[in-house]
């Protein structure tokens, strides 16, 4: 039986699809099959971070409704076999999704799939609820700063109250938090909030740190996930993130200000 | 159209209920007064029922009732009476009550023990307990009850109970106690850091809260329509 994580955040422009795209594709390195779909219909970005836009030919609006079947839209990465991406429809809006249409499809895919990433759009409205309906975990994606801690908690309380496990009684959604663009030196001089602060008030479970970087950009912008960067701090933390969420303990990193060497302190870097 | 300014109608009220062996009236005086020394105030014009069912003959209804006004007791009626001592009863103003053949306690006839035990149906508070964070946007609503959060309210959420609130973990977001109007209900938190607390329609918002108790354990309660922080413990 495949589980199904949802990707969350409430608020916008935290991290969300480049998480997605890296967790999805961390766990396909792993040998599992996964797919990872596109939930944000209307604002389709997956396929840009997962460099497969050109490859784009029916999306998951098309499935619901019956005008293609899963084989046809789904997109099989070029450098990892056991990944796929369902992409979301540009043209049509949120509204295009039905839960029992996408229910069919996630049960069509448990068949065939370790696991299913579901990339949720911003907001609290029927978008973002139907891609986390059916989760079995969620990864709630947040930024070190007071709104998006306030969202992720909203977000949290929909988790535990309008999900199919809520709704039917089921042990309640697994939640995890993963806390991105975290810049230790900004934490020191009190401008950002800490793990600990963020720890402390949203009260889950601690899933990753992703630091604050430029490898994350210019992944997205080549179209490549961040986390087959191996060499860059925010490719090696989800490597990390990816392990944890398989059930490893792996130490956490990047989260203290790295003291810089003479040479560094002379040339700058 | 019914008249509402005249209305008969059926309703439920705790009552104390007197059993004892012994009924004549200078032995229920004497039992009585010594209950009455306990806790006077309590008792101040408390109606009264007596249960009859152990009498074998009818007391003297009149004399007992003479007692009872004495001690600044309501004597409403008898229970459990036999259609003998319901007449005897009625005979001398009182009310006939139909005994719930549930709540009558175990009798004890070896003793002749004199007992007032007071028989509060429905008078203790339900209590509503939450298990889990409530988060921001999240509403919970204890309504006619305690409320009890064994977790954290965050900013953005709202705890409200016509009773009063409890929270074992940290208090962000708003906590309403006493929402139908009791004006002594509190608020007990582990961690104060709200965002706002109401106490029967008084409230204040965080600005207010700051001082000594901020981020600490706390009881808020009302006093003179004034807010009242104090330790928890």
């Amino acid at each position: 039986m495949a589980k199904i994580i949802v990707v969350t955040s409430g608020k916008g422009g935290v991290g969300k699809t480049t998480s997605s795209a890296a967790i999805g594709t961390g766990i396909a390195m792993r040998g599992f099959k996964t797919v990872i779909i596109d939930f944000d219909i209307g604002l389709r970005n997956l396929d840009l971070i997962m460099g497969c836009e050109r490859r784009v030919v029916y999306d998951f609006v098309n499935v619901i409704n019956g005008e293609a079947n899963l084989k046809q839209a789904m997109i099989k990465d070029k450098r990892i076999d056991t990944l796929f991406i369902l992409p979301a429809s540009q043209t049509r809006d949120k509204d295009a999704l039905s839960k029992e249409g996408v229910e069919r499809i996630l049960n069509e895919l448990a068949q065939e799939f370790d696991y299913i990433i579901c990339d949720s759009p911003a907001g609290i409205e029927s978008g973002a609820m139907m891609a986390l309906y059916f989760a079995d975990e969620a990864v709630v994606v947040t930024n070190p700063e007071v709104s998006s801690v306030r969202d992720s908690d909203r977000i949290l309380g929909m988790l535990s109250s309008k999900s199919r496990r809520a709704e039917q009684g089921l042990p309640g959604i697994k939640e995890h938090l993963l806390l991105t663009r975290y810049n230790p030196e900004r934490v020191v001089k009190g401008e950002m909030l800490s793990v600990e602060d963020v720890g402390e008030i949203l009260a889950i479970k601690l899933l990753g740190v992703i630091p604050e970087s430029q490898a994350v950009l210019n992944a997205s912008n080549s179209g490549q996930p961040v986390i087959l960067d191996q060499d860059s701090d925010a490719g090696q933390a989800y490597l990390d993130t990816v392990a944890r969420l398989l059930g490893e303990e792996v130490p956490f990193r990047f989260l203290n200000v790295e003291k810089k060497g003479l040479l560094k302190r002379i040339f700058g870097g | 159209m019914s008249d509402h300014s005249f209305e008969l109608k059926g309703s439920l009220f705790p009552l104390s209920v007197l059993y004892c062996q012994d009924l004549s009236a200078a032995a229920v005086k004497t039992q009585l007064q010594q209950k009455l020394a306990q806790a006077p105030a309590f008792f101040y014009r408390a109606p009264v029922v007596i249960n009859v069912e152990s009498a074998t003959q009818a007391p003297d209804f009149e004399a007992i009732a003479e007692v009872f006004k004495e001690l600044e007791l309501v004597l409403v009626g008898v229970c459990g009476a036999s259609a003998e001592l319901k007449k005897a009863a009625q005979a001398a103003g009182l009310a006939a009550l139909q005994l719930s053949k549930s709540k009558t306690p175990a009798k004890e006839t070896k003793e002749p023990e004199t007992k007032t035990e007071a028989v509060v149906a429905a008078a203790v508070m339900e209590t509503k307990v939450v298990e889990q964070n409530i988060r921001s946007g999240q509403q919970i609503y204890a309504k006619g009850a305690d409320l009890v959060i064994r977790g954290t309210v965050g900013a953005g959420a709202e705890v409200i109970a016509d009773g009063n609130i409890h929270i074992y973990g940290t208090l962000r977001g708003k906590a309403i106690a006493g929402a139908a109007g009791d004006n002594q209900k509190r608020v007990f938190c582990h961690k104060l850091e709200a965002e706002l607390i109401s106490i029967a329609g008084s409230y204040w918002l965080s600005d207010s809260l700051q001082g000594e108790y901020w981020g600490k354990s706390a009881c808020i309660g009302l006093q003179d329509d004034k807010l009242v922080l104090a330790d928890l413990l």
